[in-house]
C-alpha cells in the first residue's frame, strides 16, 4: 500500500510560502546527495550543512504554510505527501549536482539570490515571514561566501576546473531568470507588503555574479532567454526523479516514525 | 494581569533549572551562555520556556527541549512546556562573556565581534585558542557542526573549531 498524495488549498500566501519551501526542501535535498561522495572531506561537511540550513528552512516554511492553509496539512504531509506536479520550487534547484563545479555553480547563483531576497524579506509584514527572513539571511551570508569562494578558486583554477565551472554557468544561466519572475498571485502580496518584488533585486544580483564571475576569469553568457516553469508545477524531468528518493519512505509506510 | 509573588518565585527557580541545560555538542556551554534560553513564564504554576535555534537546521534543538523538560521536571514542575521563538532572531552577540571564555578553554575560539559577515570573501582574523597566535587560516567556512567553522594554526600547526559570529 502506497500513501495517496494530498490536496493543498492554494490561497496566494500558502502558494507563496509553499513555493520559498519548496525552494529550501528541494536544494537541501540535492545538497545532502553529496554527502559522503564529495571531493574532500570538508566540503563534504559544508554541503551537508548548508543542506541542514536549507532543511531548518524548509521546515518554518511548510510549518507556517500549513498554519495558514488551516487544513489538516503539516510540514511532514506537505514535504512528502504532493507529487511533482505540486511542487512548486525553481526548476534551477531541482537540476541534477553533476560535477561539482555545476553545483557550486548551481549554489552561487541561488546564494547570491536568497542572501538578498531574505535580507529584503525581513521588512515584511507578515512577522512570521520577517522572523523566517532573519534566521535565513544569516545563513545565506555564507552560503554565499563559500560559493563565491568556489566560484574562484574553479574559474581561476586550472584548464579543467575552468571549462567545466564555464560549461554549468553556460547551462545553468537560462533557469535564473525564474527567481525574479512574478504571477498575479505574487502580485497582490507584493502591494500588500507581505511579498517583495524580486525584480527590484536584480541590479544587486547581476552586480555580485558579474563581479564574482570576472574574478573567476569566467564569461556571463550572452543569451538571455529564459527558462521558467517550477512556480506552476512544470518541472524538468529531474524533479520526479528527486522525489521519488525523498518521499519513498512515507509513501511506502505511511506515517512512519522512528 | 499581576505577577504573585509566588509566580515570580517559580519563576526564578524555573530559570535557574533550565539554564543549566548545556548544549548537547558543546558541553561546556549551558543554554544560558549561548543565549538560546530566551524567556520563563509562570502561569497558575504552569511554566514555559521559549528557546531560539541558533541556526535554522540546528538539530541539537530537539534535544535541547527534552533536557529542558527533564530539568524542569526534576526541579518540581509538572508538565514544562517548550516554546520555539524565531524572533528576534539569536546572534552570537548574546553569548556571555563567561560563555566566551569557557569556549576558548575547551579549545574552541569564540566568535569575533564585529567580523565581516557581509564580505563576499574572508577576511577575518582569529586568534587560535590553543597558542594565541592570529597567524591563522580558514580551511572551511563549514565545521562539525552548524555553528562552527573549521580553522588552522599557522605558528602551531593545530586544526581548530572557529564559532562563527552570527
Amino acid at each position: 500500500m502506497t500513501a495517496a498524495s494530498i490536496t493543498v488549498s492554494e490561497t496566494p500566501l500558502v502558494l507563496y510560502v509553499l513555493r520559498r519551501a519548496d525552494d529550501a526542501l528541494v536544494l537541501g535535498h540535492r545538497l545532502s546527495e553529496w554527502c559522503g561522495h564529495a571531493p574532500m572531506m570538508e566540503e563534504d561537511m559544508a554541503m551537508a550543512n548548508m543542506g541542514l540550513d536549507l532543511l531548518g528552512q524548509a521546515r518554518e516554511l511548510y510549518g507556517y504554510a500549513a498554519k495558514v492553509e488551516g487544513k489538516d496539512n503539516d510540514e511532514d504531509t506537505l514535504a512528502y505527501l504532493r507529487d511533482v506536479r505540486q511542487y512548486r520550487n525553481l526548476l534551477l534547484l531541482e537540476q541534477p549536482n553533476g560535477d561539482f563545479a555545476r553545483t557550486m555553480v548551481r549554489q552561487f547563483f541561488y546564494a547570491a539570490f536568497s542572501d538578498l531576497y531574505w535580507r529584503a524579506m525581513m521588512a515584511s509584514r507578515d512577522a512570521t515571514l520577517a522572523a523566517i527572513a532573519a534566521k535565513s539571511e544569516k545563513e545565506s551570508a555564507y552560503h554565499l561566501r563559500h560559493s563565491s569562494e568556489w566560484m574562484v578558486r574553479l574559474g581561476d583554477g586550472t584548464e579543467e576546473s575552468h571549462r567545466r565551472a564555464q560549461l554549468a554557468v553556460d547551462d545553468l544561466w537560462a533557469f535564473t531568470g525564474e527567481m525574479f519572475a512574478v504571477d498575479d498571485s505574487e502580485r497582490g502580496l507584493i502591494d500588500a507588503g507581505i511579498a517583495i518584488d524580486p525584480e527590484s533585486l536584480r541590479t544587486q544580483w547581476l552586480a555580485t555574479v558579474a563581479r564574482v564571475i570576472d574574478e573567476a576569469t569566467l564569461k556571463l553568457p550572452a543569451n538571455d532567454w529564459m527558462q521558467k516553469g517550477g512556480r506552476i508545477g512544470h518541472h524538468t524531468e529531474h524533479l520526479g526523479h528527486l522525489l521519488s528518493e525523498l518521499q519513498s519512505m512515507q509513501r511506502t509506510f505511511p506515517g512512519a516514525t522512528w | 494581569m499581576s505577577l504573585t509573588a509566588h509566580d515570580s518565585d517559580l519563576r526564578q527557580r524555573a530559570w535557574n533549572a533550565a539554564a543549566q541545560v548545556v548544549d548537547p555538542e558543546i558541553p561546556v556551554l549551558t543554554i544560558a551562555d549561548l543565549g538560546v534560553l530566551r524567556d520563563v513564564t509562570v502561569h497558575d504554576g504552569e511554566v514555559e520556556i521559549a528557546i531560539t535555534p541558533t541556526y535554522s537546521g540546528c538539530p541539537a534543538m530537539n534535544m535541547i527541549a527534552v533536557e529542558i523538560e527533564v530539568a524542569l521536571e526534576r526541579a518540581g514542575f509538572r508538565k514544562p512546556k517548550v516554546r520555539t521563538v524565531l524572533s528576534p532572531a539569536w546572534t552570537t552577540d548574546w553569548m556571555s562573556d563567561d560563555g566566551r571564555r569557557k569556549l576558548k578553554d575547551y579549545g574552541i575560539a569564540p566568535p569575533q565581534a564585529g567580523s565581516g559577515r557581509r564580505a563576499l570573501f574572508g577576511v577575518e582574523q582569529v586568534a587560535c585558542p590553543q597558542c594565541g597566535s592570529t597567524d591563522t587560516e580558514t580551511l572551511s567556512e563549514f565545521g562539525s557542526t552548524s555553528c562552527k567553522a573549521l580553522w588552522r594554526c599557522r605558528n602551531c600547526r593545530e586544526p581548530f573549531d572557529y564559532f562563527k559570529c552570527h
